[in-house]
């Protein structure tokens, strides 16, 4: 296959990688990785490269809708990108000692995840009030924007947001994710953030995530020009439309197809990796 | 969140707008450089065949920063390409160093110190490659 062929099949793929995960929220760089394995025979490493630039586009696109809007806790956001930078260089160190079948099924089990989140329905739970010591140290209480305006919102147990972020910056390095799925659960359910502040802060914090490891990679030569490219642009293009369609896209559908895609890369993932062959 | 900063210019709001405007500005420039050096790559090797099944690593005129600048400035299409992805990659470190202005000027001491710790950790994986 021509470089020019590839270069459109795979931006392609990367359009609807990245449009699926515009419009069901859940993002779409873990798609883009399987996608490059297991249908275009990509090494981990290239794949791995090629996804982390995808989203620090697409982070920083949504990101600069969101932080206008007044939804981000931009105080939250800096604070645990100390845990989640310090994770993702940690990640680039360990990610030349870890084979690519460990890292194979690491993925399968993240994936396995993903897909069940998917398929949960999300509650905004009760806004806690308790004072806590760390967000008073920090300023991290705030307020966002509601339909019957603006609401006072509390934070609270930092530390433990703190560790799980340490754990989403290893594995965004490890496996050229966002680690958004981690990033809501650290400050969704452990720190109580709204669930519409939590969504916008991760992906407020993705894109710097992946630049502490992209930076990394592409000293070592993991970033290859030719495959990157198409990834980057169709990934952008498709999470731009996916951002204009949003709203009047069948989300319910969009998520069954999201889930029902992910768990066959799942599979895929854990296959290749138990039988040794990633 | 304070309304206002010490100052009276830079309050949370204002600097939420200009690191969102910053964003969306990066991005724009990193994908037109990638735009164009990718058609040109397609435009020039678009008939070769890629092999992306064995990992061979990247020769060093696309992994060093300074390489990857000069070899832009020569024209050579994979290093267009590379030069918008590094600017890709710059973005949020640029929002991170524009983030640390803003606290400078709101006097913020521990969002400074908090900042400044992310920025140093990102342009210590950037410049040196290091981890």
């Amino acid at each position: 296959m021509t470089t020019t062929l590839l270069a459109v099949l795979i931006a392609l793929g990367s359009f609807c990688g990245g449009l699926l995960g515009s419009l069901t929220g859940l993002g779409g760089g873990i798609i883009i990785v399987p996608l490059l394995t297991l249908v275009f025979h990509v090494d981990l490493r290239y794949a791995i490269g090629a996804s982390l630039v995808s989203i620090i586009a697409t982070s920083s696109g949504a990101a600069a809708a969101y932080v206008r809007e007044g939804f981000t806790n931009v105080r939250v956001g800096i604070l645990l990108e100390v845990a989640t930078t310090i994770g993702a260089l940690v990640g680039a160190a360990l990610a030349a000692m870890i084979s690519k079948n460990v890292l194979s099924v690491m993925f399968g089990v993240l994936l396995i995840i993903t897909a069940y989140r998917s398929l949960k329905p999300r509650e905004e739970h009760e806004l806690t009030a308790e004072p806590d010591k760390w967000a008073a140290r920090f300023r991290l209480d705030s307020s966002y924007p509601t339909p019957s305006g603006k609401k006072e919102y509390a934070v609270r147990n930092v530390p433990g947001g703190f560790a799980l972020m340490f754990a989403a910056g290893i594995l965004s390095a490890l496996l050229g994710i966002g680690s958004g799925i981690i990033k809501v659960l650290a400050m969704d359910q452990l720190m109580r953030l709204p669930f519409k502040v939590s969504t916008t802060t991760s992906n407020f914090m993705i894109g710097v995530t992946a630049a502490a490891s992209a930076g990394v990679y592409l000293h070592r030569g993991y970033i290859d020009p030719t495959l990157a490219f198409p990834v980057m642009l169709g990934v952008l293009g498709g999470a731009l439309l996916g951002a204009r369609m949003l709203g009047r896209a069948n989300t319910v559908l969009l998520r069954n197809l999201f889930t029902v895609v992910v768990a066959i890369g799942a599979i895929q993932m854990l296959y290749k990796g138990l039988t040794g062959t990633a | 969140m304070t309304d206002t900063g010490p100052n009276g210019r830079w309050s949370d709001h204002a600097v939420e707008q200009l690191i969102g405007r910053l964003l969306q500005i990066g991005v724009l420039i990193a994908a037109a450089v990638t735009i164009a050096g990718g058609a040109l790559l397609l435009f020039q090797h678009g008939g070769a065949i890629p092999t992306f099944s064995v990992f061979r690593g990247e020769p060093e005129r696309l992994t060093s920063l300074t390489a990857i600048v000069r070899g832009a400035m020569a024209l050579q299409s994979d290093a267009i390409v590379q030069c918008g992805l590094l600017l890709l990659i710059a973005t949020p470190v640029a929002r991170v160093a524009f983030t640390l202005v803003a606290f400078v000027l709101q006097r913020d001491r521990t969002y400074i110190a908090i900042t400044a710790l992310v920025l140093v950790l990102l342009l210590y994986g950037l410049l040196f490659g290091t981890a």
